[in-house]
């Protein structure tokens, strides 16, 4: 554990005035306050320094006991072990050092504990103790929130299906309904980062990613496909099988279809979201794929077919 | 009035030990929405998370409205730029790791 310098972390002189203590923490806190300073946690701890440093310099007794002993802290045992003889002989010298003595000779290695954002350093408990600090400055903090981003297939997000997240160690279920967007934020309240000072949880968001897919593109709740044809039946019609989201579906071709031509199919689009039984459209473009590596005699009629023409 | 999407703005103001002249000013800027039912204010519950951090600045920071305006103002647009950072993060992962 190290001694901690509340004077340098408010930046401040020794013989600083209650006037310039303040001036400094009202400075630096609200540069590095956890309001001004989201998803920063290197700003959250240098926020809990300059709490904790403002705690015992604004108070004068703290201060005193910060000042008397502060840099001495490692020979605390020794005063306190005076202390005690004194007292027992009725003296007083160390009269009202109430926390100190208590975790003191360790020597461990001084760690400032980001885990639990609500704490004050070890040292500040080896020398005010847990129960020495007063609550006037010790605000609730909400802790903050998380993003995440869950990315779905276009089949994934058309149907409702639930999805086990593991958040922090918890196994989160989620439903996800069906027509969820890309780009759309759900809130799992209370499954962000701890709050400080016994302040409520922050907020989980996760952002829905749902890329297209080389043959399908979602506009809305509306879907466009591209559908090879083959020259033929675009000629002279018929049928074509094609695969949807929602199964297979058999769909007739007009005689003389264009390259391009498109058709809409109403409700074999995506769902809407939250909105049960109600679906967009999809559109088929087709794609009329001509013939290659044509046989002698498929060369000789598309001939004749093209003298016909002209 | 029962309903629990909103909260009495005279409880808030009770609770955080703070004056309804400071709701009705960041009422006035736009930075939030006040529902008025019957001649009393309520808060939409939704409005109570942003509400409660603009009371710390103002009253632990000692920040004007119109300083949480500007601040309130550059923390969206630090939201919208640490989405894109995020998002673009997770394009370099997905890059890298189809590339391996």
């Amino acid at each position: 554990m190290d001694f901690v310098d509340y004077y340098k972390t408010l930046g401040v002189a020794k013989n600083a005035s209650a006037g310039d203590i303040k001036k400094a923490y009202r400075k630096l806190a609200r540069k590095y306050h956890p309001d001004v300073n989201p998803n920063d946690k290197e700003a959250h701890k240098k926020f809990q320094q300059i709490n904790e440093a403002h705690e015992v310099l604004s108070d004068l007794e703290k201060r005193k006991k910060y000042d008397q002993y502060g840099e001495n802290w490692k020979h605390a045992d020794q005063y306190e072990q005076a202390r005690r003889q004194q007292g027992q002989q009725g003296g007083g010298g160390f009269g009202d050092f109430g926390g100190f003595g208590q975790g003191f000779g360790g020597g461990e290695g001084y760690t400032y504990s980001s885990g639990d954002e609500g704490s004050f350093s070890d040292f500040f408990e080896s020398l005010f103790g847990g129960g020495g600090r007063s609550r006037r400055s010790q605000s609730k903090y909400r802790g903050q929130d998380y993003n995440a981003e869950l990315r779905l297939s276009l089949a994934d997000a058309y149907t409702t299906h639930k999805q086990t997240l593991t958040i922090n160690g918890k196994n989160v279920r989620i439903t996800i309904p069906a027509g969820v967007e890309n780009g759309q934020q759900i809130k799992l309240k209370g499954y962000g980062s701890t709050g400080a000072n016994g302040g409520p949880n922050g907020d989980l968001f996760i952002t829905f990613v749902i890329p297209n897919e080389p043959e399908l593109k979602r506009e809305g709740n509306n879907l466009y496909k591209t559908e090879d044809l083959d020259l033929y039946t675009a000629l002279l019609g018929g049928e074509k099988t094609i695969d949807t989201l929602s199964g297979k579906i058999k769909l007739k071709v007009a005689p003389e279809t264009q390259n391009g031509a498109k058709i809409r199919l109403k409700g074999k689009g995506f769902p809407v979201y939250k909105k049960d039984g109600q679906f967009g459209d999809l559109y088929i473009t087709w794609n009329i794929k001509l013939p290659t590596n044509l046989t002698q005699k498929q060369k000789e009629l598309f001939t004749e077919l093209s003298k016909l023409s002209s | 009035m029962e309903n629990d999407d909103l909260i009495p703005a005279n409880e808030f103001c009770i609770y955080h030990n703070i004056e309804y002249s400071f709701i009705s000013s960041l009422e006035d800027s736009g930075l939030i929405r006040i529902t008025s039912v019957e001649q009393n204010a309520y808060i939409p519950s939704d409005e109570l998370e942003k509400l409660e951090k603009f009371v710390r600045l103002h009253y632990d920071l000692e920040i004007n409205v119109e300083g949480i305006e500007t601040i309130n103002h550059l923390l969206q647009k630090i939201d919208v730029l640490q989405k894109e950072i995020l998002h673009l993060r997770n394009i370099a992962a997905i890059a890298d790791f189809s590339s391996e």
